[in-house]
């Protein structure tokens, strides 16, 4: 494989044309007729969207051997002049976690795609190129390599998923939309502000403007007090988009309000934008704040709130997508204990979640919209009992809740496990608390397809709804063997993250000694 | 693959390399293929939907739906019972019947053989099969890889044969039952989980096998999942479960953390520079104890599993009673080395395996239930167990495990043949009564004749009756907690400044008096139910008839068993006076393993002399027999009113019948609180009224402060801008490719 990949010069072209590739595939969908022979909207739409990306993820699969785990540097890179006069390159380039990230995006969006495809009836075209233009905007935000670049693809990212809540969303969706636009784009534009600072302080070090990331990594003389700042304006960008408690209010409208796919995307790939942002930014750009005891303590208590808040909250939803979306409050709660206990085993355990949430989130919003395709309510209460109706939608629905709660054999348990066990090492009692999260977990997603699957069959609604078919099965089986695959056999990915994951901790640990000796020094 | 297991040094040198054993991994595979062929052919009858789900269903009704409406139906009817009504025999249960027991008789004749390899070359150490790299991250290493040694044999043994056994049973008592295909996939994903726990050679792979059998008994308890007391029940245990898993969780937390080690060999070899009494070695062996008082159902934990009988008997037989509880005292035995090197969590174990015993037991005196009486009767028993791998005598906890699995497992199946036949009367006759109350039973002796002396025969057991097996092994925890209780490093240590020596007097006290209730109230279930004058009903008592072969066949195994089980361990005093065999097999056999423990824990005890042990005996013996003889006097099975016509309990007698309400009162204390905080403070409050209301949309008010944002939120054209942001990105995109 990997010779086949040299012999195509595959590293070379692969970056570039993951991000062209679905900006091709809008221009070609929107240049469609609007409706059919019939007069129906176009089919076309959906099936050129779904080869589109199909195409996009058979394309990124390559990565997955050309990666080189051994080498921690940049891999695939590209780098080209983009706006010469803003000091804007485009740059791009992968590392062991962009890796995972892209490789979870490209598979999550082709069963995205096949999870609308009988749910979205109108405005077809615009949709399917906008979930497209939201897949380059996506993959620039993990690959770009220059943080002017970074943030185009952030606000790229951000207004595809505006107009997918507030077109094809449910009875509250302006109300989400807006909540979800003002929500983020505040916070993106102080970080606009905190890079374009940094671009400039680069700009008076070498006379030009520059917004390279691997040359701001190695600026060391931003006066400490203004780091504080940049941080927080960066903190304040991720911390949303993550969400972080008390941040995370956006989350269950915008989850509720967008239709399935946008659900599934946003909580599959866009949550992870915010700790990848950690990871890639926020901390080894400003290690000294962020390493900082008090702001470290800070943050580590909201992720521990928020993965019991999260649970907690959880519990008492009556309308299951709702219950979901504060699930991954929860979850992504763990996340950020493991990257901010920084430990080898926590960082690389946060990143398996985000691989997991994505998955098993992803799958449990693609169960909730065909489970409302047929009888169109979310709540908990309309159901009851269908496990007998519906066998093999129970089936699959069980078996990924519990891999949502993280049972043993499956992905959700080695992810939180290595979490736990990595913050145990620097952080004891913030580990011990966040372990009660297995109990809450249990309580809520059990409780929940307790009410929906099993109990009497008293709805005559309930009677005759019909089960999975070929194609959502299709689609779903996917999802399962990754689930299984990530619970017995992880090793390969994390043998892929592990020399990123190491990097970031040396890097941040340096710095921070740096900054710890020179404050002990004056 | 699995097959490609990483020979290394130590499983080269192993005695056992080379021989069956290297076929240890198919121990668990094969049942996991039964699950996987057996789960499948249930999938096999629900009918996909249209390709459009928007389109209502044109299918005829699928069976499930058609058998969902016909079962609530009769449920509404008011049908409370162990089985559901049959409906029609599955389409696939003749593959079933073949797939189910036969993967579990497979897998237990490779134990056999297994077995029979490490009986001819004696290994010292267990021998390790290391199959891929489960979790590598720096210098955390966990492999999944399977462990073999003595103590696990003898839970593979158990866990296989009687698991056949019961598979077999169950042939007959669900063949009927719409869902059998999905009873068998549990149950053999159930025997898979099992054997991974105990095969597992490090404590993360255990944990694998842990919380999987505590899924599939969520599953089995459920499996009735239209009866909302039963899809409870099964999640309480889930739960309640987890609670304990916490706990194991944070043990292998504070292990990690201060040995770098997670697999047995490793611990083995540094338990001992934690350092004996040491604070954290305390910690580790007290959270892990919380898991197992979940996963064994000891105080506080305990209160699943009266609630986890409403599965089907055969699961409660395997499940609830031989094997799955019993994972707490193994996971002990396991962690020997840790324990015995903290007196303070050993008396703890022990302690709370007194207590249990004792409280357990004195609701088992009040229940009317059959399946309840054994359900605390089995908490019970696994106090004692826990009183056994507590005091370090980790063979003794290990041989009341294995007869208990033998003469517990017989009484529930027992126990379901009899429900089995009062189900069929009922159903006969369509009437609604409760097939399970003993109140409604009687006189069965002469309807189930078989079932009824086998199950005197586990009565006798469970009761301490020589020569059957419970004796054996009952009294050999008692003697060991007796012997310990003068000069060894337990007695001498201090549990919360009580002296060890004291609570190990308390400890032997409040396990006679436990066994004596156990006589009483075992006496008590076999004369309501099989004795006197039949309360079944007049029409009813024509339809009760013995089980078919295929459920009394097992039965005749187990009771075999029941009466020769002593037979694995003998104590010296009897050999010395009858020579009815080698004493101390047993003992002999789980050395290598546990021996190094158990001597630490009860080194400088006196020997005790032999006429003591022989008079400590006698007084066991004498307490069973009195218990049985008391309750056949005062007990009487010809005036019991049938269910309908019982006058409730009162004063303290209705206390314990309602089984101290202890769940009413968890209720009222944690559950509904919880929920309702975080319903109206958590939710209401903090998501909606301060972040929400106060912050966000004060923020956002604040925003329309700033001109610049505000004249575009004020002109609404948000979309306006935003669009602008998409094209320019676009066309900038664009510009840059085609340059």
């Amino acid at each position: 494989m990997t010779s086949f990949l040299e012999s195509i010069g595959y590293n070379s072209w692969v970056l570039p044309a993951l991000l062209l590739i679905p900006l091709v595939g809008a221009v070609v969908i929107l240049a469609l007729p609007l409706r059919d022979q019939t007069g129906f909207e176009n089919p076309a739409a959906r099936q050129l969207a779904f080869w589109f990306f199909l195409l996009e993820f058979v394309v990124s699969l390559g990565l997955w051997w050309s990666y080189d785990p051994a080498d921690i540097g940049w891999q695939a890179s590209i780098d080209m002049a983009w706006i010469p006069t803003w000091g804007a390159r485009f740059t791009l380039g992968v590392d062991g976690i962009a890796l995972m990230m892209v490789l979870l995006t490209t598979f999550i969006m082709p069963l995205a795609v096949l999870g609308s495809w009988t749910s979205i009836r109108t405005k077809v075209r615009s949709y399917y190129a906008l979930l497209l233009i939201l897949t380059t905007g996506m993959l620039g935000v993990f690959l770009a390599r220059d943080l002017f670049l970074f943030y185009v693809m952030w606000e790229v990212m951000l207004v595809p998923m505006y107009f997918i809540i507030g077109i094809w969303g449910g009875e509250r969706r302006i109300y989400a939309s807006l909540k979800f636009f003002i929500y983020t784009m505040l916070p993106s534009l102080l970080m606009l502000v905190a890079i374009i600072y940094l671009g400039l302080h680069v700009r008076t070090a070498t006379g030009t403007p520059d917004f390279s990331y691997d040359h701001l990594l190695g600026v060391s003389n931003i006066p400490q007090r203004t780091a504080l700042w940049l941080f927080a304006a960066f903190f304040l960008a991720f911390a949303v988009k993550v969400p972080m408690f008390p941040f995370h209010t956006w989350l269950p409208d915008a989850h509720v309000e967008a239709p399935t796919a946008g659900s599934v995307i946003l909580a599959g790939i866009m949550l992870k934008m915010g700790t990848f942002g950690f990871l890639r930014f926020a901390l080894p750009l400003f290690p000294g704040a962020a390493m900082n005891p008090t702001i470290r303590m800070i943050i580590l208590v909201l992720a521990v709130i928020g993965i019991i808040y999260g649970a907690l909250v959880a519990m008492v939803q009556p309308d299951f997508k709702k219950l979901v979306a504060y699930s991954s409050v929860s979850h992504l709660g763990f996340v950020m204990l493991g990257i901010f206990a920084l430990t080898l085993q926590s960082v690389q355990g946060a990143l398996l979640i985000m691989i997991n949430h994505g998955i098993s989130t992803g799958a449990l919003f693609l169960l909730v919209g065909m489970i409302y395709e047929r009888r169109h309510s979310r709540l908990i209460d309309a159901y009851g009992g269908i496990a007998r109706v519906v066998p093999m939608f129970a089936a699959v629905l069980t078996f990924v809740s519990l891999s949502s709660i993280g049972l043993p054999g499956t992905n959700g348990f080695v992810g939180e496990f290595l979490v736990l066990i990595g913050s145990f090492k620097t952080y004891p009692a913030l580990a011990v608390i966040s372990a009660t999260g297995v109990i809450f977990a249990a309580a809520y997603l059990l409780w929940a397809i307790q009410r929906i699957l099993f109990n009497p069959l008293d709805k005559p609604e309930n009677t005759h709804l019909p089960d999975l078919n070929k194609r959502e099965l299709a689609l779903l089986v996917p999802l399962l063997a990754v689930i299984i695959w990530l619970g017995v056999y992880p090793a390969p990915v994390l043998r892929r993250m592990e020399g990123s994951s190491q990097q970031l901790i040396n890097r941040v640990e340096a710095h921070s000694e740096l900054a710890r000796l020179s404050q002990a020094t004056r | 693959m699995l097959l490609q297991s990483i020979a290394d040094a130590t499983s080269n040198a192993h005695p056992l390399s080379g021989t069956i054993a290297e076929w240890a991994w198919l121990l668990p595979v094969l049942p996991l293929a039964g699950f996987v062929i057996n789960g499948l052919l249930s999938l096999s009858s629900a009918h996909l939907g249209p390709d459009d789900p928007n389109t209502p269903d044109h299918h005829p009704h699928s069976e499930g739906a058609a058998e969902a409406s016909a079962i609530s139906q009769t449920e509404e009817a008011g049908s409370v019972g162990d089985d559901h009504h049959a409906v029609k025999r599955h389409r696939w249960a003749g593959v079933v019947s073949i797939v189910g027991p036969g993967v579990l008789i497979l897998s237990f004749l490779l134990a056999l053989g297994i077995w029979q390899a490490m009986a001819a070359t004696q290994p010292d150490g267990p021998f390790i099969q290391r199959y891929f790299s489960w979790m590598p991250v720096g210098d955390l290493q966990i492999d999944a890889a399977l462990q073999l040694d003595q103590l696990s044999m003898v839970m593979v043994l158990v866990v296989t044969g009687v698991g056949a056994l019961i598979h077999i049973f169950s042939v007959g008592y669900m063949q009927d039952d719409p869902g059998y295909p999905r009873y068998f996939s549990y149950l053999n994903l159930f025997v898979f989980f099992m054997l991974v726990l105990v095969l597992g050679a490090n404590y993360p792979v255990l944990f694998v096998g842990w919380e999987g059998v505590g899924l599939c008994s969520y599953l089995l308890i459920g499996f009735w999942f239209n009866d909302k007391v039963n899809a409870d029940a099964g999640k309480k245990a889930f739960i309640v479960n987890r609670i304990g898993d916490f706990g194991f969780l944070v043990a292998m937390f504070i292990l990690f953390a201060n040995m770098g080690v997670l697999d047995f060999i490793g611990v083995n070899a540094k338990a001992v520079e934690l350092g004996a009494g040491s604070t954290v070695v305390t910690a580790i062996c007290l959270f892990m104890f919380l898991g197992c008082t979940g996963k064994s159902a000891q105080i506080p934990l305990y209160i699943w599993l009266p609630d986890a009988m409403a599965g089907p008997t055969p699961v409660s037989a395997l499940i609830h009673a031989a094997t799955m509880v019993t994972a707490g005292v193994y996971l002990i035995a396991r962690s020997a080395a840790l324990f015995s090197l903290s007196p303070i969590a050993s008396l703890t174990v022990a302690i709370v395996g007194a207590v249990t015993a004792i409280f357990a037991a004195t609701i088992g005196l009040k229940q009317w239930d059959i399946k309840k009486v054994l359900a605390y009767s089995t908490i019970s028993q696994l106090g004692y167990m826990f009183v056994g791998v507590g005091v370090g005598a980790y063979v003794s906890g290990m041989f009341h495990l294995v007869t208990h699995s033998f003469f517990k497992a017989l009484l529930f199946l027992g126990s379901g043949s009899v429900i089995h036949a009062m189900h069929r009367a009922y159903h006969t006759t369509n009437s609604h009564e409760d097939a399970q109350d003993m109140r409604n039973m009687g006189g069965l002796k002469r309807y189930l004749p078989v079932t009824c002396v086998l199950m005197w025969i586990a009565t006798l057991a469970i009761s301490g009756i020589p020569p059957f097996a419970g004796f054996f092994s009952k009294d050999e925890i008692l003697g060991a907690v007796f012997a310990r209780a003068q000069g060894s490093t337990l007695a001498s240590a201090s549990w919360l400044g009580i002296p060890g020596s004291t609570i190990l007097y308390a400890i032997y006290a409040i396990g006679l008096i436990a066994a004596l209730m156990t006589a009483i109230y075992m006496t008590r279930m076999m004369l309501y139910t099989f004795h006197g004058p039949n309360r079944t009903g007049a029409e009813e008592e024509q339809h009760l008839h013995e089980a078919p072969w295929v459920m009394t066949g097992p039965l005749v195994v187990l009771g075999i068993l029941t009466v020769f089980g002593g037979w694995l361990n003998l104590p010296e005093v009897i050999t010395d006076i009858v020579r009815i065999g080698p004493s101390g097999s047993l003992d002999q056999w789980l050395k290598p393993v546990v021996g190094g423990a158990t001597a630490r824990l009860s080194a400088g005890a006196a020997r005790v002399p032999a006429t003591t042990e022989e008079l400590l005996m006698g007084v066991a013996v004498l307490i069973g027999v009195a218990g049985i003889v008391f309750a056949i006097a005062r007990l009487k099975p010809d005036r019991l009113p049938r269910k309908r016509d019982a006058i409730p309990e009162e004063g303290f007698e209705r206390v314990v019948a309602n089984k101290y309400y202890v769940d009413e009162a968890l209720d009222r204390a944690i559950v509904t609180p919880t929920y309702a905080i975080s319903k109206n403070f958590l939710w209401r409050f903090i998501d909606h009224g301060v972040i929400d209301s106060l912050l966000v949309n004060g923020s956002a008010a604040l925003a329309r402060g700033f001109g610049w944002m505000g004249s575009r939120l004020q002109t609404g054209n948000v979309g306006i801008y935003a669009w602008v942001l998409v094209v320019g990105v676009v066309a900038l995109l664009g510009a840059f490719t085609l340059r």
